[in-house]
């Protein structure tokens, strides 16, 4: 077993516990402007998919990945199962060589393409993408850019999905369940970009784990998304 | 001929779609797909791979689909499966009876069976 086959284990088991205690929290918030099966339908196939990882003879990143994404999307129902399974086991291809700062970035935005594909959803629609693109974008530019550390990269790559998490309150829904009900999606928190969330503060706190170092501790407000940008943004969905 | 799969949140719906749209279909393999596999509403796409197998005589098959993941799992389905299928964008009852009509016609092809089912877009009821 590669280590780092063995941490992406540890990250997914990791994913699964944190979904689990917050079944009920996610359930809530599709229960307000969707069909109310989010928290369970995530705790259920990451449950299984911990088991699937730890199944594996051999993992490497890119085989835990995979059997990780081919169970989400066979046993979770909905739409959680194409779009968090099938973008996975689709961007599992970019570390087919391992986990290098390169091709984490190459994975994140894969990642990111295939769920806006799949679901047809962009910035500012009230899902999933609205935590999923600051995150990524936050982490290319940390890296390619900034040429920050890999872990705390990450940090504000969490960080800056958490400001994406807040901005799906005050915006209206275009995808998702959550369109049908137009105006009244307003207020509400996007379940999709909560539990995306959860699953990069996860996998944020096993990689600071496995690498036996405290979460670095990052601004929010970090320079990377200025505070004027996204309130700009903002103002442009009204 | 050309086969058809419906697709919906509801197992019940998906079959009482089919019961409609098999009474003008002739001949035509219509397979319904629904729930998430345990009893309750949602879609799958390993069930809707083995429906899309089960339609397919090797002419292509048509998918109607209901709402939003019915679309996502239906396009994974599609990528997983040896038929070859497509969605037709089309209301998922009113689609099914023109597309079961439409794949009786000897010429029928799975382009013109995806035209006709998305044709009923445009059906007016009063």
């Amino acid at each position: 077993m590669s280590d780092d086959g063995a941490a992406v284990v540890a990250a997914v088991e990791a994913v699964a516990e944190r979904l689990e205690r917050e079944r009920d929290h996610l359930t809530e918030l599709d229960s307000a402007i969707g069909d109310a099966d989010h928290g369970g339908n995530m705790a259920r196939g990451w449950a299984e998919a911990a088991d699937a990882a730890r199944d594996l003879d051999d993992p490497e990143p890119e085989t835990v990945v995979k059997a990780v994404g081919k169970t989400l999307m066979s046993e979770v129902g909905g739409a959680s199962g194409p779009l968090f399974g099938g973008s996975l086991v689709f961007a599992s291809a970019e570390i087919t060589d391992g986990i290098t700062a390169e091709t984490a970035v190459a994975f994140a935005e894969t990642y990111l393409e295939k769920v806006e594909d799949r679901g047809d959803a962009r910035l500012g629609d009230q899902t999933m993408v609205d935590a999923l693109t600051p995150a990524v974008h936050t982490f290319k530019k940390s890296i390619e850019s900034d040429d920050i550390g890999t872990l705390e990269a990450l940090a504000k790559a969490v960080a800056a999905a958490e400001r994406g998490v807040a901005f799906t309150v005050p915006i209206r829904a275009r995808k998702g369940r959550a369109s049908y009900l137009g105006w009244r999606s307003v207020g509400h928190q996007d379940p999709g970009a909560t539990s995306t969330l959860f699953i990069l503060e996860e996998v944020l706190a096993t990689a600071a784990d496995e690498l036996d170092a405290d979460v670095p501790a990052v601004d929010a407000a970090s320079p990377t998304i200025p505070d004027d940008e996204t309130e700009a943004d903002a103002a442009d969905e009204e | 001929m050309v086969g058809l799969v419906v697709v919906s949140h509801s197992e019940r719906a998906a079959e009482g779609i089919v019961e409609v749209a098999a009474e003008m279909a002739g001949d035509t393999p219509i397979e319904a797909v629904g729930g998430d596999g345990q009893g309750g509403i949602g879609t799958v796409p390993d069930a809707i791979e083995a429906a899309l197998e089960a339609a397919d005589d090797g002419d292509g098959v048509v998918v109607v689909v209901d709402l939003g993941s019915a679309v996502m799992n239906a396009d994974v389905a599609i990528e997983l499966s040896e038929a070859e299928a497509v969605v037709a964008d089309a209301p998922v009852l009113e689609g099914a009876v023109n597309a079961a009509v439409a794949a009786t016609d000897p010429s029928a092809t799975l382009d013109s069976v995806r035209e006709q089912a998305e044709a009923a877009r445009d059906i007016e009821k009063l």
